[in-house]
């Protein structure tokens, strides 16, 4: 395979790609297509998964189970968008399912002294959590693994500890400004499925319009050279894990309200999920490379293998789960090896 | 017109580390423009310096004054701001980012909404890097460069930071000739703008061709300093070395016996023409049974670097091995382990010993497939064999199973040794068997090399110890920049000839036996 040894001759080769200036592409038309399917393969699974599923199940392509589909990947992905952050500076978050869990038990306990107290309460609660991990990876130089595995059984501990081990569920009020938040919907779509798409754009803002984005992927690309070219590592990954955390506290508080109550056994493997999502779309686990339009389209791939699964009916529900792991893996073993090809890792 | 005042003066630099004295009162002193070369070998102390200059060490005393100020960094960054930069030897950019990010990161240029300028910053990338010869899309990933490239991203990254003093540690290890000449044209740049540069390297010629002034440093001391121009290059190299010319040795330091009974038959090892990009260019070496041939040459020079391409470690571009007339694919260790080739590495550390493991189970390691029938260990015929090699090589520890990381560093090169020998070789390398240990267990370590040669194997010994070099090897094939440039054989395995090979200008007698590589 011709690799970067054809580069070795600084010719211009400007002429020869089209590439937006922010996507990485690989020099060789074998890299580039490479790249062009590790970037947008998810993409294009999903829109066949999806033409193929609306002309084999009359349910799938209705508007109540698109509307349905589309605001419950709504949390997992607004938990996927801060996991990314995450990723591509090399970390892992492990701690975002319990948070969610977290955060939306306190917004639901928190409804009861207003709105205001229902979204800062879990925001800030779960943010905190979110500094002192990122704290620990970044200034203690602790494994992000191990950090934030500690993190997600704390965080479930307060959690259950709120609810008397789980047997008191708080509720929303109907009609509340945060009910309202959760299950009212703007121009036929459901607020949090706004919200998401809120925060998605503004993410990929950040992430490849500002300074601090050009650090997170610094970081994630080579760490010592980043911290020698005076890229502030700490800093970044302080931020990196803080933001994933307000953003699982965020899905949580968000899901409470759209079910109207904060239920406790939620959030349960969610971490996996958000980290699958991430990984379906692109992002390279070992980080210095990814797309937060990747985590998006990867939510929605997991979501609607899940769906047509559902929608088959005669499959055991164990088997689901078999279906789902098998899949994951196959994208998995995909993305791996075109990585391998760009010589990525 | 008097010359410009100092832009850095370096005045008494000392550091310790724990058993070592690595700098001893060093004064080094740039002036604006002056290319400046930083020389000596492994342990002189070079490394060090830099890393005090870039904040990366706190000097134990001394002191830096740059642009006239006192100063003490305390990271990379800190000096880098202060204005001066350094470029490694490793180039230390981010692969997966673009060539233009990597040329801004941490001062892009923004619009006015804060957001990246991406149409300004490729743009002046674009502008910036053709001055430098490199003419690419920097839009693309770093990583699709060649190294040559990304190098001069590098330097015109250090430069674009305001930078007053420009040290490069080992610019060119991993540059094509037209590079190395494009980087020349650089520093020429830099010295004519005012830029002061502290260039590391080995490589002689390089040296000659772009410097002006020399610091020679050695076991942490400074023990030359001036103009280039006025030191011959015998002279250079031994001042580096520590070696008087002429200096004649009655009797040996060192543990060797001298000569051994080569068996005039056949050799066991063959090496042709290797060919390593960058590092090797068609290196040959042979040895025969029961003969100690010595690898000489500078740091850098791919002394390592040849023993890794003979054991598979290295894979070769072109050129072969053959040991005991059967000749290895290149590039499989396996497949060099079973033709009878055994490589003491340099690093013990990262390439060798397992602390956590016992001193049997370093032993047997390696031969525990020869060890084992149907997968299943012999235990009596391990305790057999790493008995016998605890009492041949004399391993000092307090049992077969204490843990080799609580031995000396003399003994775990034994313990090293004898899981190779455990292996049965043909051909023994060892590449700086005695660095790091003791002066008892050097003499043993010597010793020990004198009687696996006596019993018949091949032995080829890389050592930056002149003497053991020398007094250890019947013959020493000479490298220079990854080529042999000659031979010593019988009376001329001297230091007096070994340096005057290094340096180039050996006298055309019969004391080198030039060996033709460019043809």
């Amino acid at each position: 395979m011709t690799v970067t040894k054809t580069d070795n001759t600084p010719v211009t080769t400007a002429s020869t790609t089209s590439a937006d200036e922010t996507e990485p592409v690989g020099s060789t038309r074998a890299e580039r297509l490479s790249a062009l399917v590790q970037q947008h393969g998810a993409l294009a699974v999903l829109v066949i998964v999806s033409v193929i599923a609306s002309f084999s199940f009359d349910s799938f392509a209705t508007s109540d189970n698109v509307t349905n589909m589309a605001t419950s990947s709504a949390f997992l992905a607004i938990v996927a968008l801060g996991m990314t952050f995450v990723i591509i500076t090399g970390g892992i978050d492990l701690s975002v399912g319990s948070l969610f869990a977290l955060g939306g038990v306190l917004a639901a306990w928190g409804s009861r002294h207003g709105t205001l107290v229902a979204l800062l309460l879990p925001l800030g609660v779960c943010g905190l959590i979110g500094v002192v991990n990122g704290l620990l990876v970044a200034r203690s130089r602790l494994a992000p693994f191990i950090v934030t595995l500690a993190a997600m059984l704390g965080a479930r501990g307060l959690m259950l500890s709120l609810t008397d081990e789980g047997a008191n569920t708080y509720l929303i009020a109907k009609g509340s400004f945060l009910a309202e938040l959760g299950q009212g919907t703007t121009l036929g779509v459901g607020n949090p499925v706004w919200l998401m798409l809120a925060l998605f754009v503004a993410g990929a803002v950040v992430l490849r319009r500002t300074r601090f984005g050009q650090h997170v992927y610094a970081v994630g690309g080579n760490e010592d050279a980043a911290a020698l070219m005076g890229a502030p590592v700490a800093r970044t990954k302080i931020l990196v894990y803080t933001l994933s955390g307000l953003l699982a506290g965020l899905a949580g508080a968000l899901n409470a309200a759209w079910l109207a109550s904060g239920v406790t056994i939620l959030g349960n493997g969610m971490e996996l999920e958000a980290i699958s999502a991430v990984v379906i779309g692109g992002t390279l686990l070992t980080g210095g490379l990814g797309y937060v339009s990747g985590s998006l389209v990867g939510v929605l791939l997991l979501k609607v293998i899940q769906n047509v699964i559902n929608q088959i009916g005669s499959l055991d529900s164990s088997y689901q789960q078999v279906v789902s792991g098998a899949f994951l893996a196959l994208v998995v073993i995909a993305q791996t090896y075109l990585g391998r090809r760009r010589q990525l890792v | 017109m008097a010359p410009p005042a100092e832009v850095l003066a370096i005045r008494g630099l000392s550091k310790t580390f724990p058993g070592v004295r690595a700098l001893d009162g060093v004064d080094l002193v740039l002036r604006p423009g002056e290319v400046h070369a930083l020389i000596g070998e492994n342990g002189a102390g070079k490394s060090t310096l830099i890393k005090v200059l870039t904040g990366v060490y706190r000097p134990d005393a001394g002191t830096v004054e740059f642009q006239g100020r006192q100063v003490s960094f305390a990271t990379p960054l800190e000096a880098q701001k202060a204005g001066i930069s350094t470029i490694y030897q490793e180039v230390n950019l981010i692969p997966l980012l673009s060539v233009a990010r990597n040329l801004f990161l941490g001062r892009e240029p923004r619009t006015r909404l804060g957001l990246l300028d991406f149409a300004r910053m490729n743009r002046e990338a674009e502008e910036t890097l053709r001055t430098y010869g490199v003419r690419v899309d920097v839009r693309q990933p770093l990583r699709t460069l060649g190294v040559g490239a990304q190098q001069m991203v590098a330097l015109a990254r250090a430069v674009a930071t305001d930078a007053r003093v420009v040290i490069m540690d080992e610019p060119t290890s991993s540059l094509e000739p037209r590079e190395v000449e494009t980087l020349f044209s650089v520093i020429r740049r830099l010295r004519d703008a005012g830029i002061a540069v502290v260039y590391v390297s080995h490589r002689l010629d390089e040296l000659y061709a772009v410097c002006e002034t020399v610091t020679v440093l050695r076991d942490g001391r400074r023990v030359h300093h001036g103009r280039l121009s006025e030191l011959s290059r015998l002279d250079l190299v031994s001042t580096m070395l520590g070696r008087e010319l002429g200096e004649v040795r009655a009797e040996g330091l060192t543990k060797f016996s001298g000569d051994h009974h080569a068996a005039d038959t056949e050799p066991v090892l063959e090496a042709e023409g290797l060919t390593v990009p960058h590092k090797l260019h068609g290196v040959s070496v042979s040895i025969r049974p029961g003969e100690v041939v010595g690898l000489g040459g500078l740091l850098g020079s791919g002394r390592t670097e040849t023993a890794k391409a003979i054991s598979g470690a290295l894979p070769i571009r072109s050129g072969k091995v053959v040991v005991a007339g059967t000749s290895l694919r290149g590039g499989s260790t396996p497949g060099a382990i079973r033709a009878g080739i055994s490589l003491l590495p340099e690093d013990r550390k990262s390439e060798g010993i397992v602390p956590g493991l016992s001193v049997r189970e370093n032993i047997a390691l390696a031969a525990l497939p020869r060890l084992s029938r149907f997968g299943m260990v012999s235990e009596a015929r391990v305790d057999k064999i790493v008995n016998t090699f605890i009492e041949r090589l004399r391993i000092k520890a307090s049992s077969p199973h204490q843990k080799v990381g609580e031995l000396s560093g003399g003994n775990q090169q034994k313990v090293l040794l004898a899981r190779w020998l455990a292996m049965n070789p043909k051909v023994l390398l060892l590449d700086e068997p005695t660095r790091g240990i003791d002066v008892g267990a050097k003499a043993e370590v010597q010793k020990l090399v004198d009687e696996l040669a006596e019993d018949g194997l091949g032995v080829l010994l890389i050592s930056s110890d002149l003497e053991e070099l020398i007094e250890g090897s019947d013959r020493v094939v000479v490298l220079k920049d990854g080529a042999v440039v000659g031979e010593l054989t019988g009376e001329d395995v001297t230091e007096d000839t070994l340096m005057r090979t290094i340096a180039g200008d050996a006298p055309a007698t019969a004391a080198t036996k030039e060996v033709a590589t460019d043809g």
